[in-house]
């Protein structure tokens, strides 16, 4: 186990920032920690890195409890924190050097060179990080944090603020070093933890609400089964009634309707079909709707 | 320690801070004893350099705020206070780092002052009739004040995450800690106890130091005041925590 959560809590004053949330994260995982703002990720994964100490409860990295052996919990984590903070003034390899020192790397020029490489700053690498792109800023707050290989990757919201071009650049390199890590991740992006993430994680209100694979939430979460038809013609209301027999019905536009029912797909499909032929309609189209994982997130967070 | 030691002399280096307190301190202090009337060592017949060392206790409190302010206060508020307080090291290596590289930075500031020193020595008749411990004693006097203001600076800026309230406030403190408890001993207040409020003070044991007599007594003043500083420091710096 990578990272063991153990009835971990964490007030505020009067408000539970983290209320009692228990969880476990093999090694080379990637997880994606999601849920609204405030909910408690971040304050998560400060626990995690020792920023913070928890008010009651255990957290352990690679078995090492973040309280007692802080010290070396530090040198296994690598930690990029929320809004990527950097020293704006430092040139890009000052910054790396500054960083691979305070870990006493023994090879730290060969260290920061591979870095660059990886994180594809080579023609950045000898600006200040002050006049770097977002993106830029971005990598060079991976690069810090994975400058001493760690075992465990803890980012929190790693692709927030980038253009489209630079969310598929960052979340490929991420796919690449999670091959070989455990990555504990937080976003806002649904899209990034479906094409990323082997498990997710659901937090609302300190508590975890959703635990699990993306494809095991779905069907957790989508009892029953949705289909969208279009029909040759718009229902009148005889025939509204009697396809409401079958499920739900919702009326989206034109011809086309939602169903949505209790029943498995199957046997939504072809009573729908059973319907159109008795009824003398064709249908022009069929398609059944999955459940997304942002239905997943709105269902449990609202 | 070394790394965030090197990592802050780069800094001050790389924004000017150090060079503008270095030649602020250096210009001011050449201004007073070399061109200014009433304290120009040519006119003033007696082969010394006091005038510096009655000057610079003061100049500090301005300069040395200056350096210190943005130590924690800057960390603070872009954040990287949290990428620092998340790699491995513990926060007294922080501290330290710190403290020495303000340290560093004030020491080469007086260091070029040696030249006076060497002018002075060549001017007196006969030449070289200089009181060389008096001024070793001040020299010794004058980082011991520098390494107290240091501490009080970086106490400052870990308070806030404000550089110009740091400043004041560290301003503030290091000339509360040189000169009010000499004040304060002046007024005859408190009768016998003048001279104990007296001896709170930095100026009373910087006095003492630069005669040219080190005293276990002052050093130790001067020690106890920088732990006091850099364990208040500490204390505020993992208030994160509280």
């Amino acid at each position: 186990m990578s990272i063991v959560v153990e009835n971990l809590t964490k007030t505020y004053g009067k408000q539970n920032a983290v209320d009692h949330i228990s969880f476990k994260i093999n090694s080379g995982e990637i997880v994606g920690f999601l849920g609204p703002n405030g909910a408690g990720k971040t304050t998560t994964m400060k626990i995690l890195t020792c920023y913070l100490p928890p008010t009651s409860g255990k957290a352990f990295v690679n078995d090492l409890d973040v309280e007692e052996k802080s010290i070396e919990v530090r040198r296994q984590i690598g930690y990029l924190p929320e809004h990527n903070p950097l020293y704006t003034d430092m040139y890009v390899k000052e910054y790396l050097m500054f960083a691979a020192s305070v870990y006493h790397l023994p090879n730290k020029v060969q260290r920061v060179n591979e870095m660059i490489a990886l994180t594809g700053l080579e023609v950045e690498q000898r600006k200040k990080i002050g006049q770097l792109s977002k993106g830029y800023r971005q990598r060079v707050g991976l690069a810090q944090a994975m400058i001493h290989d760690p075992s465990v990757l803890i980012l929190d919201e790693p692709t927030s603020g980038l253009d489209p071009n630079q969310i598929v650049e960052i979340r490929n390199l991420i796919i690449n070093i999670g091959k070989h890590k455990t990555v504990l991740l937080s976003t806002h992006i649904m899209q990034e933890v479906e094409a990323m993430c082997s498990h997710v994680m659901i937090v609302n209100k300190g508590r975890i609400v959703a635990n699990g694979k993306p494809s095991e939430l779905k069907q957790q979460f989508s009892a029953g089964a949705s289909l969208q038809v279009t029909f040759n013609a718009v229902l009148n209301d005889y025939q509204l009634q009697k396809l409401s027999e079958y499920g739900t019905v919702t009326h989206i536009g034109g011809s086309t309707y939602s169903i949505i029912s209790q029943s498995d797909d199957e046997k939504l499909k072809s009573s729908t079909f059973q319907f159109a032929v008795d009824n003398g309609l064709m249908l022009t189209e069929m398609k059944l709707i999955e459940h997304s994982l942002e239905d997943i997130f709105k269902n449990v967070t609202q | 320690m070394f790394s965030i030691l090197r990592k802050e002399i780069r800094s001050f280096l790389s924004s000017l801070i150090a060079i503008i307190v270095i030649v602020v301190f250096l210009v001011a202090n050449g201004l007073f004893l070399w061109v200014f009337k009433e304290t120009n060592i040519l006119d003033m017949g007696y082969a010394n350099i006091d005038p510096l060392f009655e000057l610079a206790p003061i100049i500090f409190i301005f300069l040395i705020s200056a350096i210190t302010m943005r130590s924690f206060s800057e960390e603070k508020k872009t954040g990287t206070f949290e990428t620092l307080t998340t790699k491995p090291i513990t926060d007294l290596s922080i501290i330290l780092g710190k403290y020495f590289a303000g340290l560093i930075i004030v020491i080469f500031a007086i260091l070029p002052t040696l030249i006076y020193y060497y002018t002075v020595s060549q001017l007196a008749v006969p030449k070289g009739n200089v009181d060389t411990g008096a001024l070793w004693g001040s020299y010794m006097g004058l980082i011991l004040l520098s390494a107290g203001y240091v501490s009080i600076g970086l106490f400052a800026s870990v308070i806030t995450d404000n550089q110009i309230v740091s400043f004041i406030v560290s301003m503030f403190l290091c000339f509360f800690f040189y000169s009010t408890f000499d004040y304060l001993g002046s007024f005859s207040l408190f009768r016998d106890s003048d001279f104990f409020i007296e001896w709170f003070g930095i100026n009373y044991h910087y006095r003492n130091i630069s005669r040219g007599v080190i005293d276990t007594r002052d050093v130790v003043y001067f020690l106890s005041l920088i732990v006091l500083f850099i364990w208040l420091t500490k204390i505020i710096f993992n208030s994160r925590k509280w």
